[in-house]
């Protein structure tokens, strides 16, 4: 693979402002610099173009990877990052460079005009570097919207799992839908903390909006009770379907410590009577 | 030798573990408090594990034995604050403690000391 | 898999696993292990950590962050010298001990990580690796 020559770098730098004009040209037509303010844009592609030119002029070579490319791959890494949080696809992302590459051809088409030779192993050259930064872009890509869905799932699934203070010092949680073991794992850890942030004696898990439990939920949930009895506070269970009952009394596990109630309004009851509060009638 | 202060407040023994336990610490524990019940003729047992941010099965063991220790020689024990982290890892270990009775914190702690002993 | 960083600590007498333990909180913090699976990581290394001291005699503990293409694990081996475990089956037995304990060290160590791995012969010493993902 022949490396870049210098006159490959005197060609971009003689014609940078024509360059930079055609590249922004270039975006805009395709719709690349949507959201993106003109001076980010000017800034940006202007600062791509300079890290180019200092990685030729310091013999950085073709490989990407390569130490004198690092402030490159930065840059392209907090424009990847910053284009994904903007709502912009891959390929729009990796437009930013694939747009270089016509106005660079060009520029290098008439630099080299009457060596054929050279053009044809310059054009490869700059075409493999540049096709390297576009993969490398978007490869940052996706590790940010991996871990933008990643953020959205855990606040989805907070938001799906509602703790509230029924009273003063009973907290319920009523689980709804179907619940698989990571879902009621972190249900039941949010629980057992807001026990403690509240202070909260007595805590109500409502399962009458969950059709079915399998094994490995049933026995997270009796861990769970038993779990808040380790704290110091008191747990019940309401709304127990037939078919749950029978996978928890299939589980073999001991029901010693198990306080269950038909729903939710009688679990309150038995909540309010351990406070030692009475309602009445006015 | 490091020893875990042992508090009087009226019939009670108040102990607050705020070291990181290691299995002779837990030992020495386990006999100066059997040796304070029997001396003071303590009525009850309060251990403040809020500052723990680990049981093992060592520990959960002492805790089981002191309560058992101290039922022998008619004092309750209630074991406080234990943190949810500690309390789900327990759990996984299989260490239930049936037989310990627990509150959420030192102020609920003594008012069930208070009521076991009225009774 | 990479390893990001590994180093070993001696677990000779009693106070030991107390350092071992505040080791893998460090390490397991250092992973961004979420409070409960840190509490029970550093849980699993007190209980083994035990062992190496009281049934192998004193060994030492080796650790290692690793990264399996983005997923960040803290795995830590158990080495000692001591006389080996003579039926692993019996040991890994809920409730079974040999030292006077409730005999959920083994056991209960296995259900805290999510790798566990048990090499041991009769007089050739005791080698356990566990392994914890974020």
């Amino acid at each position: 693979m022949a490396a870049l020559q210098d006159g490959t770098l005197d060609a971009i730098k003689n014609q940078q402002s024509k360059l930079l004009g055609d590249w922004i040209g270039a975006l805009e037509a395709n719709g690349a610099t949507r959201n993106l303010k003109e001076q980010d844009v000017q800034q940006q592609t202007a600062e791509f173009l300079r890290l180019i030119l200092d990685g030729i002029r310091n013999d950085s070579g073709n490989n990407i990877a390569a130490p004198g490319w690092a402030d490159t791959r930065r840059f392209l890494e907090g424009l990847s990052n910053s284009r994904a949080l903007l709502g912009y696809d891959s390929h729009q992302t990796a437009y930013f460079i694939f747009a270089l590459k016509g106005p660079l051809f060009t520029v290098l088409q008439d630099y080299y005009r009457d060596q054929p030779a050279s053009l044809a192993e310059q054009l490869l050259s700059v075409s493999e570097l540049l096709d390297s930064f576009a993969m490398h872009t978007i490869r940052t890509y996706q590790k940010t919207r991996e871990a933008v869905i990643k953020r959205q799932q855990e606040e989805l699934l907070e938001l799906s799992t509602p703790v509230v203070k029924l009273w003063d010092g009973v907290l319920a949680l009523p689980m709804i839908g179907t619940l698989d073991s990571q879902r009621s794992q972190v249900v039941m850890e949010s629980l057992l903390q807001r026990i403690v942030d509240t202070g909260s004696e007595i805590a109500i898990i409502d399962i009458t909006g969950v059709p079915t439990v399998d094994t490995l939920v049933a026995q997270h949930l009796l861990k769970t009770v038993t779990a808040i009895r380790l704290m110091g506070a008191d747990c019940i269970i309401s709304g127990v379907r037939p078919q749950i009952a029978q996978t928890i009394v299939h589980l073999g596990l001991d029901l010693g410590g198990l306080v269950t109630k038909a729903n939710l309004s009688d679990a309150l009851k038995l909540a309010l009577t351990r406070l030692g509060i009475s309602l009445a009638k006015v | 030798m490091e020893r875990i202060p042992i508090l009087k407040m009226g019939d009670f023994l108040l102990v607050t573990i705020q070291v990181d336990m290691y299995d002779q610490l837990a030992l020495t524990l386990q006999d100066d408090l059997t040796e304070r019940i029997s001396r003071t003729s303590a009525r009850g047992v309060l251990i403040d594990i809020t500052a723990l941010d680990m049981v093992d099965s060592f520990i959960g063991r002492m805790i089981d034995t002191i309560s058992s220790l101290s039922k022998i020689m008619d004092a309750e024990t209630v074991l406080v604050g234990m943190q949810p982290a500690v309390a789900i890892t327990l759990v996984e270990l299989g260490l239930y403690l049936p037989g310990v009775s627990t509150a959420l914190d030192v102020e609920r702690g003594m008012k069930l000391l208070e009521q076991r002993v009225r009774l | 898999m990479n390893v990001r960083s590994s180093g070993t600590q001696p677990i000779r007498v009693e106070q030991d696993v107390v350092l071992a333990r505040q080791t893998a909180r460090k390490l397991a913090t250092e992973c961004g292990m979420r409070l409960v699976d840190l509490t029970k990581m550093v849980t699993a290394v007190s209980e083994l950590a035990r062992n190496t001291v009281v049934y192998g005699g004193g060994g030492d503990m080796d650790w290692e962050i690793i990264d399996d293409f983005g997923r960040i694990g803290l795995r830590l081996v158990f080495r000692d010298e001591g006389p080996g475990i003579p039926d692993i089956k019996l040991a890994l037995t809920d409730g079974w001990t040999s030292g006077g304990g409730l005999g959920l060290g083994l056991t209960g160590a296995r259900r805290l990580v999510d790798e566990f791995e048990l090499d041991t012969a009769p007089g050739e010493g005791t080698r356990i690796t566990v392994t914890r993902w974020t």
